[in-house]
């Protein structure tokens, strides 16, 4: 066997039944340099003799593999400290459905305790009893209003752009072109603008809220709140709440403006409609009550954007990995609850006859 | 002399849901001691300090402030009660979009009737204390990790507390950062009288500020030694505890 580490399966062929093998020596007279793949041949020999009480004899191994042995069978002695005793095992199937059940269990407590904690301090902000730093709602009014304009202006202009395309195929079928600006008109006033805001918004501003609370529960900084006595409900989450509230539905307004521009390119431009035409069309395919509407869903996507981002960032953990968690759950959780809350809109609406 | 107790802990239980980490303990902290919780890494001192400190609740027992049992009453009088604590968190937790001097002033805004210009003052005073008047527009991100634990340091003293908490103040210090920190803690434990609970293992820190403590086995699951660390080096009666503060040195 010179040359290279042998296969402890050699060896196992080798201690056939038939023969009686009472002693393992070694002869490394040969041996240069060894690494640790010596040291995991070694232990396999040792699980074997351990099985068939052969004696395992180790003078004629290096001092070094013999010192590392000896350590090894030591720290496999020591008792364990906590959480020590822990094996990589399968987890059985009913452990596997307790463990998440009980893990939704608490999840769904943290998330009741959380909208009433973040109901109450929205009760105190309208009592004037919140307490956080007018700064900071100006800040986050700033981050979420102006910074998101060039995005919102891109994604509006092309989903107005893109709602005329798909129209005009099934209009020019009746001749009935001019319609386009009604289908864009009412689709972006109605829902098209507030659902494309709110999904922008998801991806930017509620994956940031759920980052920046996520990182300062890692550092400690939310404990740090809680000890000087200080709510981070109301420090941290009103404030995040209240700058979504005001602008989402400013953000709304532009973006179905932004939406009609892009109807008016395709209108214009490419099915020769006059402008003024256009326009006349559109502002008498609007009603207040769309407007409305589209705006009353701007401002429950803000409520669920802000609420999804902190809720996430406040139950983060205390590693990297789980804000990156968070961030990514804030986002899932804020689309599926913007069309979640379209859906129970839009059957509302469709019972109440708007 | 006699010191009063300001902080007992009685037949304390702590841990989470599903396991028990550290049982049946009790202490005494006296008023104006500096009070070490020492022990091996993960052996539970951080969630007895978070218990002290009032982000955890006690699976069992009891923690008494003076005559005041802290975990049994209202949660209203216990957020007043936590107003008299400073904590000193193991990395600082500066609140990092805000400078320092917006640090410091934080809970004075929320909790006093100071004007702006005396609120100012107080967080230079503050600052000062620690060395670093001078850098109230700078930014967490912008300091050393000594530097951070100082500005945390003046933020815990904000409020003028009881009793100041630190959670492993030396750790990730270079040795004379840490012992300048040490020396600190000294000066303001001699100069104001403040109660001070430090969790530790940094052996050269506990000789040098502690005159109480005691140590957690984590296997054993509870207080093995209680008294002046710098005593129980050689006379603690439990050899676990005389191998953690002679560091296992071999003779």
């Amino acid at each position: 066997m010179e040359g290279r580490t042998p296969r402890a399966e050699e060896i196992q062929k080798r201690l056939t039944p038939g023969k009686e093998t009472k002693r393992i020596g070694f002869d490394t007279s040969g041996l240069g340099n060894w690494d640790s793949s010596l040291l995991i041949f070694l232990s396999r020999i040792n699980r074997l003799c351990a099985e068939r009480s052969i004696e395992m004899d180790l003078s004629g191994l290096p001092a070094g593999v013999r010192q590392l042995m000896a350590m090894s069978k030591a720290m496999q002695k020591r008792p364990q400290s906590r959480g020590g005793g822990k094996h990589f095992q399968k987890d059985a199937f009913l452990n596997l459905v307790g463990g998440k059940t009980i893990g939704l269990w608490r999840t769904s407590s943290e998330t009741i305790e959380f909208l009433g904690d973040t109901f109450a301090a929205f009760g105190r902000f309208l009592t004037g009893r919140a307490a956080f730093r007018r700064s900071d709602l100006t800040l986050l009014i700033q981050d979420c209003g102006v910074q998101a304009l060039p995005i919102v202006s891109l994604i509006s202009l092309l989903v107005g752009w893109i709602l005329a395309f798909i129209g005009v195929i099934q209009l020019q079928m009746f001749g009935a072109q001019i319609f386009v600006a009604d289908l864009v008109g009412i689709g972006m006033v109605r829902l098209m603008g507030a659902v494309m805001t709110g999904v922008i918004m998801a991806g930017r501003t509620g994956a940031a809220f759920a980052a920046q609370i996520g990182t300062m529960q890692v550092n400690e900084e939310v404990d740090a709140l809680h000890t000087f006595g200080i709510s981070p409900i109301d420090f941290l989450v009103l404030p995040r709440m209240l700058a979504l509230i005001v602008m989402m539905p400013l953000l709304c307004l532009y973006a179905n403006a932004m939406g009609i521009l892009g109807g008016v390119v395709v209108g214009t431009g490419m099915l020769g409609i006059n402008l003024s035409e256009y326009l006349t069309h559109t502002r008498e395919a609007i009603t207040m009550t769309d407007l409305w509407i589209g705006l009353f869903h701007s401002v429950v996507f803000g409520v669920l954007i802000a609420m999804a981002g902190c809720l996430r960032g406040m139950q983060c953990g205390r590693s990297a990995s789980a804000v990156g968690e968070a961030t990514t759950s804030a986002v899932v959780t804020s689309i599926v609850a913007i069309v979640v809350a379209t859906a129970v809109i839009t059957f509302g609406c469709q019972v109440l006859g708007i | 002399m006699t010191r009063e107790p300001i902080i007992t802990a009685q037949d304390l239980d702590i841990g989470y849901e599903d396991s028990v980490i550290l049982q049946n303990l009790n202490f005494t902290v006296n008023r104006g001691d500096i009070f070490i919780i020492m022990g091996p890494s993960g052996c539970g001192k951080s969630t007895l300090l978070k218990i002290l400190i009032g982000l955890k609740r006690p699976l069992r027992g009891k923690v008494f402030y003076e005559h005041t049992s802290f975990w049994e009453i209202e949660p209203t009088e216990r957020e007043q009660m936590m107003r008299g604590f400073g904590v000193l968190y193991q990395y600082g937790a500066l609140w990092s979009a805000l400078t320092l001097a917006e640090n410091i002033a934080l809970p004075l805004q929320y909790y006093t009737r100071l004007g702006a210009d005396q609120i100012q003052e107080m967080v230079w005073l503050k600052l000062s204390l620690v060395g670093l008047a001078g850098f109230e527009g700078y930014y967490p991100s912008e300091l050393s990790g000594g530097m951070k634990k100082r500005a945390a340091l003046a933020r815990a003293m904000a409020m003028d507390p009881d009793v100041l908490f630190f959670d492993e103040p030396s750790a990730g210090l270079d040795p004379i950062t840490g012992q300048l920190l040490d020396e600190l803690i000294l000066e303001l434990r001699d100069s104001l009288g403040t109660t001070i609970v430090v969790v530790s293992h940094e052996l050269a820190s506990i000789f040098a500020i502690g005159n109480n403590s005691i140590f957690l086995d984590g296997d054993r699951k509870t207080v093995t030694a209680h008294g002046d660390p710098k005593a129980l080096r050689s006379g603690s009666g439990d050899s676990t505890v005389r191998r953690f503060l002679t560091r296992g040195e071999r003779k």
